[in-house]
Parts: C-alpha cells; structure tokens; sequence
C-alpha cells in the first residue's frame, strides 16, 4: 500500500475511517459558511429537510455573511441580507454584516477556521482555506443546507494535482504570479475533481496571505480544495490575527507521504518566473507580463478574495505614495475586511490611496462579479487583481478584464498601460503583517 | 421535472461556457426557478431564455458550469424546463449541484457531434444519448453507484430527509 496524500489524510480524518482518491465518503463537517447569495438559496434547503423544526448541526460552526452586495444595491439584494440576519438570529448562527468582508477572509481572521478542518462554503473559493491547511471545498446550497442540518456531506477523494516549487521568487513576483502560470499550465479545467497541493521551498517560504492566494485560485483550473501543508508559521500567524492558541495537527498529518500517488507532479523553479498576466476572458490565458506591456487600461481594481488583503493593498498605496493614477484611469480599491480596512487608515495608506485619485469602497467582494460600484461598460479594459475574468463578468460583454498581481496593477496605475513590474525600484517583499506586529 | 427520455431539441453550447454566462450574476439576487430562468444565457444566447421550450436539451463541451459555486444556475435551467443536461465534461460544483437538485447531466464525449437544433433524447438507465436528427447513438459514462443511489431516492434533500428521519428513530 502506497502512502497517503495530504487531501486522502484530512478526508480520513472527517470520514473515520482509512478513504482513498476515486472513494465516495460522508464527512463529518467541522465548519459550513454561505453568504448573501447562497445563504437564502440553502435556508430553504435547510427548512424542508427538518421540516422547519431542526436545529443548526453546530451554530458556533455555521458562519453566514454578507459580502456580494454590500451594501445592498436594490431591494432584493437587500431582502437578501435580511434573510441572512433573520436566520442567524433565529438559529444562532455567526453571521458577519455590511462592511465585515469577504466571507473566506473574515472566517480565517476571526479564527473560525483551523488548520485540519474540514470546511464547505457555499463560494467556490471555499478552496482559500486550504492556505492554512484545512480542507476548504465550494458547495452548492443544496448542499450546504442539508450539512447545516446533519453536520455531514458526500463527498469523492480527490486525486492529487502536486506543483513543486523550488528557489526564491524575483523581484516582482509574487505568489498570484505562481497561481496564474500554474492555471496557465494546466489549463482552466486541468485539475477538476482533484486537489491542487503547492509545497517546495518556495512555497514553504511564502508568508500565510500569499499561500492563500495559491489556495484561493485552485477553483480556476477546476480544483476541489487547494492545499498548503500547514506549519508553525501558520500556527504564529492564526495566533496573531485571532488571539487564540492553535493546535497544528500532528506533523506526518500535515503533509502527503513521500510515496503517496499524485494524478501529476509539476515542478518549477522560482529564479524562472517572470510577472504573469491572464489575458481575457479565462484566467488560463496567463503570459509573462512582456507578451502584453503597454495595453491601454481603463480601471484598476485592487481587491477581492485572492489579493484584497492588507499587504496587497499595503503595497499599491507604497506605489502611489505622492503619485496621481495616470491620466484617463481611475482605481477601485476595496479591502477585503473590515480589518483591513481599518489597518490602512491607521497607518495612513488609505489616505495615500484617495490623493493617489482612487475611489475606496466598503470592504466585500465590490465589483469583482459585477455586482455593483465598478461595473465596466462596452470597450473597457480592466486590470484586476481578481481571481477571473470571464466574458462579461465585470460588466459589459464588450469590456475585458487582465488579471494580475497588485504589484502589476499599482506599476501600470503609474502609467496607464500593463507595466511589467520590476520597471519600479523598491517593490516591497511581502511578509505577514500581523506576524510583524505580533514579532516587532 | 420534464422526462429525457422523450426527444426534443438540442441547444448547443461551446467549451468553458461558466456559470456567469449561464446565470448572470447581475440577475441572481432571486432564488426563483422561474424568474432566474428568464435571464438564462442571457449575454451568451440572448434568444434561449424566450424561445426554449420545457423537454428541451442542453448540450454543451467541455468543463460546462465551471466558476461559481451558485446553485442559481443549474437552477435557471431547471426552471426553463430543461430535462436534462449532455456535456463533453463538466465542473464540479455545477456537476454535483444538478444531481443534489435531480436535474438529469451525463458525461458524454461524444455529443460533439451533435448539432444546434437537432433532435436528441437521453436514455438514463443505459448511459446512452440518442440523436433523432441523424440516428446516431452516444455512449456515454454511466453515474458512479453513490450517485446513482442518489439520484434513485430523488436527490440530496430526500436523502438527507431520511437520513435524519432515521437518526431520530
């Protein structure tokens, strides 16, 4: 018998029992998250399997929020956020409101989340979670009101989809750069029904929110769960950001066994990589950023769940910093929480933003699904630091959307057109901010 | 839910079609079948919504209902009347919504051949997909047993129903 995956680990845990990629399981789910779109979707699922009678598998553990349209921009979107109040207030469910945040930054920030866990969102980058060690999946509303209910889901083992990543990244590359030539690679749907696991020295050397951004974007070639083996850093970060101790799973359970099988393995060198950018409209349309330099851009949008962080946005008001936007762009930046929203007024970065001529929105996912505030219209061409770029997703069937790191998005905010990064002196390296605060 | 064994029309669809092009998201604040079924493939094909009739087919390529997790659009499709959904291969989430909702999907690599228009029926229990246009026949890969059971017991929530039904006893 061979050894084991890391996804084959996590899965036999929830399953109690010893599961292998291509078994069908029922899992004991430890925490179940849907927000203002799937939320209501689910409740109804919710309330026909107990007959609208049964109770919440775990309260503690059902996390519900509102991030799509937030602030609510119509009326229904707004009876939306009511469902979601009304049935946490009657199930005793968590529940995050209007200006929280993105539902997978606010479930790892306020700790929800531990490496280990077996989580489902009703948000297809339920896979973020994996950046810490859980297994995060996305699931559909059925499928999250009928856990709510029995605290259980089917679930298929995945095969395993291994990149290996080997070095120190350059200047100018970041992890979303990693993400973008790994979809690139393997194509939009080259790691469907599989788990997508990142490790190597480079990724080991990746602080907590880059990780998360690999995770993040395993959904974009198809991935069930995206995984980085969880370490101490990821322990020190979670104790950071959420006050709490952390317990790490035994070491041999962090991390797929030397003989395990994998579907495929994919290895790279970091010293190798250059700045990528996804050309619309699918994120595996990735290129280094020289085969596009200089296409003319309209709107730079600097958020979501992949790179609306603080050391994201940290990074593109150190670019700006006493710049002005070039002339005929404009900027929509919106902080993935509330608490990074606040981190950047306190220290000013905000303000560094709105000189710069950005427009700053209440944290959540903003126009990132074209939803609201920063719609595209006919002929407009966007530079996003988003997860896709699907036709028309934005806005406008006519508008076009690049996808690429936010030291990409703020260097080519100087000059109006794709600018390959590494033109600008002094980039910063990115390192977790609340392990430096915690560490200073 | 309308049968797939009875032949209709085909609506056929490239690769990679996602689920914002098959349910917009500017038009999923509803959960409502119908109502999201007006605005089904509303940018893509923007006819399908008034013109398809309930019986009728999706057919489609590659990675059909990739993105999103929302259960809106497999949905939409139900709502519009579709028996059943053909597709080269599909995404995950959108794969495993349509069994937890009962909406009928085969994995078909074959159903490239078929045509816009043409007239197919999709045969369940044999795993086989008919076009009626050209009298071809389409293997196609039958349900793993679990999901099969699945889908024999009337989906996810009936399922779940006795599950909890049998918890209580």
């Amino acid at each position: 018998m061979t050894g084991k995956t890391l996804a084959e680990k996590l899965l036999s845990a929830k399953a109690g029992e010893d599961v292998r990629a291509g078994d069908y399981i029922e899992a004991q789910v430890d925490v179940a998250m849907a927000h203002d779109i799937t939320g209501p979707l689910a409740f109804q699922t919710f309330e026909e399997v107990t007959g609208g009678e049964g109770d919440l598998f775990a309260p503690g553990r059902t996390i519900l929020t509102i991030d799509h349209h937030a602030p609510a921009d119509g009326v229904q979107a707004a009876n939306n956020h009511n469902a979601i109040r009304e049935f946490a207030a009657e199930h005793g469910a968590h529940q995050y409101d209007v200006g929280d945040g993105i539902c997978h930054q606010v479930l790892i920030e306020e700790g929800h989340v531990a490496p280990g866990d077996l989580v489902i969102g009703a948000d297809s980058h339920s896979t973020t979670y994996g950046g810490i060690g859980a297994f995060g999946t996305g699931v559909g509303s059925s499928d999250l009101g009928t856990a709510l209910a029995t605290g259980e889901l089917w679930f298929r083992v995945p095969e395993t989809l291994r990149f290996v990543v080997e070095g120190d990244l350059p200047e100018g590359v970041y992890a979303k750069d990693l993400i973008l030539r790994f979809i690139g690679d393997v194509g939009f749907a080259g790691c469907t029904y599989m788990a997508a696991e990142y490790v190597g020295s480079t990724v080991e050397s990746l602080p907590v929110h880059q990780r998360l951004v690999l995770t993040n974007m395993a959904i974009e070639m198809g991935g069930k769960t995206g995984l980085v083996p969880a370490d101490d850093r990821v322990a020190r970060f979670l104790e950071a950001e959420t006050g709490q101790a952390v317990e790490l799973p035994a070491p041999e359970d962090r991390r797929s066994d030397d003989d395990a099988e994998f579907a495929s393995v994919h290895e790279y060198r970091a010293e190798e990589l250059a700045p990528q950018v996804s050309k619309p409209s699918n994120p595996e349309n990735a290129v280094d950023v020289g085969e596009v330099a200089g296409t003319d851009v309209d709107q730079l949008f600097v958020g979501t769940c992949t790179n609306g962080r603080y050391e994201d946005i940290s990074l593109v008001a150190s670019v700006l910093e006493g710049e002005t936007l070039a002339s005929g762009t404009r900027m929509v930046v919106v902080p993935a929480s509330g608490s990074v929203y606040r981190k950047l007024l306190a220290t000013g970065e905000m303000a560094t933003l709105v000189d710069a001529g950005a427009v700053v929105q209440a944290a959540g996912c903003g126009p990132c699904a074209g939803y609201h505030q920063g719609v595209l219209g006919d002929g407009d061409v966007c530079l996003a630091t988003a997860n896709r770029n699907f036709p028309g997703r934005e806005g406008s069937m006519e508008s076009s959307v690049y996808l690429a790191s936010p030291a990409t998005v703020a260097v080519s905010a100087l000059y109006g057109e794709i600018t390959d990064p590494r033109e600008y002196d002094g980039l910063p390296r990115f390192d977790d901010h609340a392990l430096a605060e915690v560490e200073a | 839910m309308t049968d797939p064994s009875t032949p209709a029309r085909a609506w056929v669809f490239g690769d990679d079609v996602d689920t914002d092009q098959i349910a917009p998201s500017r038009f999923i604040v509803s959960s409502d079948p119908e109502e999201l079924a007006e605005h089904a493939f509303n940018d893509l094909r923007p006819e399908f919504a008034a013109e398809v009739e309930a019986g009728e087919f999706v057919v489609a390529g590659t990675n059909f209902g990739s993105g999103s997790s929302r259960e809106q659009a497999p949905l939409a499709l139900a709502g519009a009347g579709v028996a059943g959904i053909v597709a080269q291969s599909f995404a995950r989430i959108f794969f495993r919504n349509c069994i937890n909702l009962g909406l009928p999907v085969l994995i078909c690599p074959e159903v490239g051949n078929v045509s816009d228009g043409d007239e197919i029926s999709m045969d369940l229990d044999a795993g086989l997909v008919e076009n009626h246009t050209t009298g071809e026949q389409y293997d196609a890969e039958p349900l793993p047993p679990f999901l099969q059971e699945l889908v024999d017991v009337g989906g996810l929530k009936a399922y779940t129903k006795a599950k909890l039904a049998a918890d209580r006893e």
